[in-house]
């Protein structure tokens, strides 16, 4: 479950409508709808008053109490500074209601070095920046960090539901932006559940059939359990970097100046938001009009001088490779394509312990796919499969590495090792006849027709020494359109003289025809 | 336990000059050994005992040799590329012990090919490349590239003007393969070496390529010969 840092400012409404009404800090006030008190300030607290209280009682209370209207919009629109305020700190910012905001805890605690640390620094940023008064919890799930955040507490990784378990069932009631469920805490303070340790130790299922579905969400909050997953806030800003070079780039030395100038400036913006990019799009226009664009992909998020390789490679290619473009390029621009929150950055800057090798031969692999593309450069995964073929994906370097098909499974019918070393991308059609000259097939039940005496290869025929097989695979039969059914052979051709290889040959047969599939040389 | 002070005279200046072993052992600490390793019965090829940073080795005639000639250095952690042979076979390449997730692919460099096996020579240990469409010019002037990263390129498929030793293999031989039963298991080859300098001395080896020992895979299967006349609807199913 995510850890999770709320920040909760105590009796919001009361706070925003005090701001919007523009009444002096120490004024007692309260929020009334409906002729009920929702919300109350502290000095208006002591003075007896509470919230649920009829107006009129709270007035009778507290003479000079400011009485305002409720209005949830303008609490959110007020809000919205202190959720500035923390996002300057931290990414992944999620608005639980006015008044209450949560962030993954993992990255200003990685940051800050402790989560107290964050705590203290997210307290104060909100205090200078919005001017409010907040209270932080720690804890993993959103309800367990709401009730934390209520006691200003931080609950250790895994000790949620051992917070929980002594607070009172009225708590489910309470949260914000949390289902009205006053009529659930009734009656189970009516059925003596006082605590949400006794709730929780009910069975979940007799929970959910007794008490309907929201009792259910309700008991999964009382255990400690994530209701649903927070839906990260991503920051609406647009991040891309536009650099208008001048005179237009035409030559390699003046594309890697740029490239550097472009690199950090566009670095520094994603920073400022705590962000940090994995995939960029660099595009470029020319003083004729025409539009290059390439996304780079990268396993790692980008750091400043990675981002000015990558600008001075695209160039590089575009401006040496084949297809040169006409003119200068007058336009440039930089564009994140997908980011990753800073908590992966802020970790990544501290510990990114790296083999020197592997960064070398990454850069060097970066630098060719710039000349080639991303597809240019190709690193094999080992999957499953019959053939040798089959065997391998391939997929560009920066992607990530995930073989078609599962390795481990059994394959019957994969050919034994060793492999053939060389595996004709194109298979090579030949001929396999038997002693008597007629031509080698394989029946329905994969049997061959005949013993292979000869294979003609581009012309030359050559006689077998050796054979066997062969080996059926009889594949995705289930699929339409995908079935494959394929025999496989092995031939071992006699040696032309005595210093002389042998040729062995790995042949299969689809679709009534032999062809190569793999050379053992 | 020795004190610092008492190794300390052979660091500084006052003492005697560090001999020429002493001085590789000191690159070798920066940069990593000078000498890439070879599979045991590879290495006697070599005067240096294995790949050495720097050089050029080209390759004749078997795939299957190339890998093994990369393999050794790959498992202890070098990085290989191979540029320009997309029909390398991969899973013979881990079978014969390189590690995969080490190994970068470029299999179309095109017209590109000396600036990209320029650019991965920067990078990686060893980068194995086709001859094919490689001029004398480029091919002198990558084997330089080679030398000054510490790199080795390893030229596959042909002639290369700059190779510091070639090899081949001859006679080739695979055991393990029946008339209509067994499959192909071991194969013993003569690997040929003849290169300038230090490695003129034409050489040869005889080399276990793939499989197993050449004692079990020399000697014929003693059922070998049951079914050498069995009718042709039969041995196959065997």
């Amino acid at each position: 479950m995510t850890r999770l840092l709320v920040l909760w400012c105590p009796d919001w409404p009361v706070v925003a409508a005090t701001a919007a009404a523009g009444l002096a800090v120490g004024t007692p006030a309260v929020v009334v709808s409906a002729n009920r008190v929702v919300a109350v300030n502290a000095p208006a607290r002591t003075e007896g008053v509470q919230q649920a209280m009829r107006r009129r009682e709270a007035q009778g209370r507290c003479p000079d109490i400011a009485v305002l209207p409720d209005d949830p919009d303008r609490d959110a629109r007020l809000f919205e500074p202190v959720a500035a305020a923390v996002e300057e700190l931290a990414v992944g910012v999620e608005v639980v209601g006015p008044g209450v905001v949560a962030v993954p805890a993992r990255g200003p605690a990685g940051y800050f070095g402790t989560e107290a640390a964050a705590a203290e620094r997210l307290i104060d940023q909100v205090a200078a920046r919005a001017g409010a008064e907040s209270l932080v919890g720690i804890a993993d799930g959103l309800f367990a960090a709401t009730l934390a955040a209520r006691r200003g507490l931080v609950v250790e990784a895994g000790r949620s539901a051992e917070f929980l378990a002594p607070l009172g069932v009225h708590e489910l009631a309470g949260g914000t932006g949390a289902a009205d469920r006053a009529e659930l805490v009734d009656l189970l303070r009516r059925l003596g559940i006082r605590t949400l340790g006794a709730f929780a130790a009910l069975d979940p299922v007799d929970v959910t059939s007794r008490f309907g579905a929201d009792a259910g969400h309700a008991h999964r909050l009382a255990r400690g359990l994530e209701q649903r997953p927070p839906s990260r806030r991503r920051p609406p800003v647009d991040l891309s970097v536009t650099h208008t070079p001048d005179p237009p780039i035409d030559r390699v030395d003046a594309a890697a100046f740029a490239a550097r100038g472009l690199g950090e400036r566009f670095h520094a913006g994603l920073a400022v938001h705590g962000l940090a990019c994995t995939r960029l799009a660099i595009h470029a226009s020319t003083g004729n009009g025409e539009e290059l664009s390439r996304v780079w992909r990268c396993a790692e998020p980008l750091t400043p001088t990675g981002i000015a390789d990558r600008v001075r490679w695209q160039l590089d290619g575009w401006l040496r490779g084949s297809r040169r473009p006409s003119a200068g390029i007058t336009v440039l621009r930089l564009e994140p394509q997908e980011m990753v929150d800073g908590h992966a950055l802020q970790l990544g800057l501290w510990q990114g312990g790296h083999d020197e090798q592997a960064e070398r031969a990454a850069r060097a692999m970066v630098h060719v796919q710039g000349l080639l593309g991303p597809e240019g450069v190709l690193t094999p995964v080992l999957a499953g499969g019959r053939g040798p073929a089959d065997q391998v994906t391939l997929v560009p370097w920066g992607d990530e590495r995930t073989p078609a098909a599962p390795p481990a499974r059994p394959w019957p019918g994969r050919l034994p090792t060793p492999s053939p070393a060389t595996v004709p991308q194109r298979p090579v059609v030949v001929s396999v006849v038997d002693r008597d000259g007629a031509e080698v097939g394989v029946t329905g039940r994969f049997v061959l027709s005949g013993q292979p005496d000869e294979v003609t290869i581009a012309g030359a025929v050559r006689r077998v020494v050796a054979w066997a097989g062969p080996w059926p695979a009889d594949e995705r039969w289930w699929e339409l359109g995908a079935g494959r059914r394929r025999a496989r052979l092995q031939v071992l051709l006699a040696e032309k003289s005595e210093q002389d290889s042998q040729e062995a040959l790995l042949l299969v047969r689809e679709n009534e025809k032999w062809s190569v599939e793999g050379v053992y040389d | 336990m020795t004190s610092p002070a008492a190794r300390e005279p052979g660091l500084s200046g006052k003492g005697p000059r560090k001999s020429h072993a002493e001085l590789e052992a000191a690159l070798a600490q920066k940069t990593g050994p000078r000498v890439l390793p070879v599979r045991e019965g590879l290495a006697e090829l070599f005067p240096w005992g294995g790949l050495r940073r720097g050089g050029t080795v080209a390759v004749r005639g078997s795939a299957a040799l190339l890998l093994s000639l990369l393999a050794e250095a790959s498992a202890h952690g070098s990085w290989v590329a191979v540029v320009g042979l997309p029909d390398l076979g991969i899973v013979a390449a881990a079978e014969l012990g390189i590690a995969v997730d080490r190994l970068a692919l470029v299999p179309r460099p095109g017209v590109d090919l000396p600036a990209v096996v320029a650019a991965l020579l920067d990078g990686f240990d060893l980068v194995a490349m086709s001859v094919d469409r490689v001029g004398d010019a480029h091919a002198r002037r990558l084997s330089a590239r080679a030398r000054n990263r510490g790199a080795v390129l390893l030229p596959f498929g042909g002639s290369w003007p700059g190779a510091d030793i070639e090899l081949t293999c001859a006679r080739g031989r695979w055991s393990g393969l029946g008339v209509g039963h067994g499959h192909l298991s071991a194969r013993q080859v003569d690997v040929l070496a003849r290169g300038r300098g230090a490695a003129a001395r034409p050489s040869r080896a005889p080399f276990t390529l793939q499989g197993g020992s050449p004692h079990a895979a020399l000697t014929a299967l003693p059922f070998e010969h049951k079914f050498e006349q069995a009718s042709p609807s039969r041995s196959h199913l065997s």
